[in-house]
């Protein structure tokens, strides 16, 4: 077997594809059983769901298994489930009457606009304190210990003292969510800031070692200014780590957004996710998880080839010495 | 030596204060190299401000662990007591962090908190790191299926976002704070199994290994005796971060309200609490959410100087 550093690109590109579709395939498979090993009755919990004047007898918990085909061998009600679900039908929802696939596909919108939005943020962020502060001590020092602060942070916290201080201080946002963009700013700013401190730290880092590089005295000796060689030649030696942290950190977005979205009275997947999961609301708990699942490694997949567009020495069918 | 006094809170800046060695053999060393006497810079400067940072790091540490326990000790009183007559009091001698919505002293419940907070924090640490490291030395250990089996499953439980896995699991075994534990610490497992797999690997080929099987040793003494103690060394500055991120994690489901239980204090779950009373009284959500931070950095803290110390960059 040749290592995979040596085979050809495509083949490289096609075995991560596969190798992160099986993962995906293997965490939903791991989910789904996972929820049905559980001594928790689905058919009660549906049951239950339907209201105060159903009375729980063994005929209506039977009726309900035949409907949800909760009375099949659990391997064919898994089959039956993978099947409807490359067709995008992830069931219908315990507690509430509707498709999960709906409930998702209407929760998505906020949680897409807060995390854009957040990324967005914490990109800025972290690239304008990780320039500026790469390669002066003083500014590092100061920038080092703020991310460190705002690391150990709990993101419900920063979003405590985010309402206090523009909300109830200033008056600056409303203080709940009224669907407009000054809405989104203080949840936003909430996931940003955690996320921007270990992405701007990362960033310095690579950056400060570049920064000692011989290329480096080279560059400023041709008369180029500090800034634009920090532009230039730092950041694209720091782009891999930086990436990578980010990867990590979009990817694992919607638990912060459950957090924010609970804390802003904010609608949205993470919010979902909490009620899903306090009902016992199995089919929505298992879409959400795969969801959350799938963007999670499609996100660092994404970083993989990103890598090799942007270092073409990775892309050589022999590494580098 | 004003860089060494102005040098940050922060570790990587400690790595590029001046050369100037801190060893006690040091000025020896100059001195047989017959440098001019001098007054000896490192003997009688300050100590830095790293190890500042450190000795209150563990200072704060030492209070919380007398909160965690003997609460009584700091504070006294019941953490369960409402006085009606004292509803969102603001900070003063009598309660020197307020009182929340019902009347309770939101000092007492602190200190009160701090047990469930950070044992929910240790015990998760504990549960993943005792399955991660036997995992991750089979995995390194042997050969074929075994690490194959063990670094998908791995890879699988990896593709959760952490804090998601540990939701899905609390939806499996249903909320309160034993359960969030078992959660977070499940949830952390993937994470200690690569590194001590890793480690594992990286130890099996150093030259010292080769050198103890050509001395004769038996496989299992190599193991016993050198591998696994020199592969597990890193753990305690991993597990000391990983103590900081888990006590965050298991706030954060108390918060979800997936965690332990009201009345009884708990950090998260006071912040929940608090959050209906924001405009009524900031103190009900400022000093519970302060007391998790100032524990997380003051671990985080600590686990960095460990590791700089470990690495010999102090």
């Amino acid at each position: 077997m040749t290592p995979a550093s040596l085979r050809p690109l495509s083949r490289r590109v096609l075995h991560r594809v596969g190798l992160s579709a099986l993962t995906v395939l293997g965490a939903i498979t791991a989910a789904f059983f996972a929820l049905r090993l559980v001594p928790v009755d689905p058919a009660f919990v549906i049951a239950g769901a339907g209201g105060d004047a159903v009375a729980i007898t063994a005929e209506v918990l039977a009726a309900i298994r035949k409907e949800y085909h909760l009375d099949e061998p659990l391997v064919m009600q898994y089959l039956f489930y993978l099947s409807r679900l490359v067709q995008g039908d992830m069931g219908m929802s315990y507690v509430q009457e509707q498709p999960v696939a709906s409930l998702i596909a209407e929760q998505a919108r906020p949680t897409l606009a807060l995390a854009s939005l957040a990324c967005g943020l914490a990109v800025l962020l972290s690239l304008a304190v990780g320039i500026l502060s790469a390669g002066r001590r003083r500014t590092s020092a100061i920038a080092g210990a703020v991310e460190l602060v705002l690391a150990s942070t709990p993101v419900f916290w920063i979003g405590f003292l985010l309402m206090l201080l523009f909300t109830v201080h200033w008056q600056l946002f409303p203080l709940l969510d009224t669907g407009g963009l000054r809405s989104l700013i203080l949840p936003a700013l909430t996931i940003a800031l955690p996320t921007a401190a270990p992405l701007a730290q990362v960033l310095r880092r690579s950056m400060d070692d570049v920064l000692e590089q011989p290329f480096i005295t080279t560059a400023r000796a041709r008369g180029l200014s500090v800034l634009a060689t920090k532009l230039r030649h730092g950041l694209r030696h720091a782009v891999i780590p930086y990436l990578t942290m980010a990867g990590y950190s979009f990817g694992a977005l919607l638990g912060g957004a459950a957090i924010t979205e609970t804390l802003f009275g904010r609608p949205g997947l993470g919010r979902l996710l909490v009620n899903a999961v306090t009902r016992q609301d199995m089919p929505l708990v298992l879409g959400l998880v795969s969801l959350a699942t799938l963007a999670f490694v499609v996100m660092n997949l994404l970083i993989d080839f990103a890598y090799l567009l942007i270092d073409h020495r990775l892309q050589t069918e022999s590494p580098q010495p | 030596m004003n860089q060494t006094l102005s040098l940050p809170l922060d570790a990587h800046g400690a790595q590029h204060s001046p050369s100037t060695p801190s060893s006690p053999h040091a000025p020896a060393v100059s001195a047989a190299a017959g440098t001019a006497p001098r007054f000896s810079r490192s003997r009688w400067r300050l100590p830095r401000a790293g190890t500042v940072a450190a000795a209150l790091a563990v200072a704060v540490l030492l209070l919380l662990l007398c909160a965690v326990i003997a609460p009584s000790l700091l504070a006294p009183g019941d953490p369960l007591a409402a006085d009606r007559s004292q509803l969102l009091q603001p900070p003063s001698l009598h309660h020197p962090m307020g009182t929340d919505q019902i009347g309770r002293d939101v000092y007492t419940r602190v200190v009160h908190g701090a047990r469930p907070s950070i044992l929910l924090g240790l015990s998760a640490v504990t549960l993943s790191l005792a399955v991660g490291t036997v995992l991750g030395l089979l995995a390194g250990l042997t050969q074929r299926v075994v690490p194959t089996v063990v670094m998908r499953i791995t890879d699988i439980g990896a593709a959760f976002p952490e804090l998601l896995l540990a939701v899905f699991i609390v939806s499996l075994f249903g909320s309160g704070i034993f359960n969030a534990a078992i959660a977070i610490g499940i949830a952390g497992i993937p994470y200690y199994t690569r590194i001590v797999r890793a480690e594992t690997l990286r130890v099996r080929s150093a030259s010292y290994i080769e050198a103890a099987q050509a001395l004769g040793l038996s496989r299992a003494e190599v193991v016993l005796r050198h591998i696994v103690p020199n592969a597990l060394r890193p753990l305690i500055v991993v597990a000391t971060i990983g103590l900081s991120s888990a006590t965050l994690a298991g706030a954060a489901l108390s918060f979800l309200g997936l965690g332990n239980p009201p009345p009884s204090p708990e950090w998260g779950a006071m912040l929940t609490n608090a959050r209906n009373f924001l405009s009524m009284g900031w103190w009900a959500a400022v000093f519970p959410g302060l007391a998790i931070t100032l524990f997380v950095m003051s671990t985080t803290w600590l686990g960095r100087w460990l590791q700089q110390r470990s690495e010999g960059r102090l």
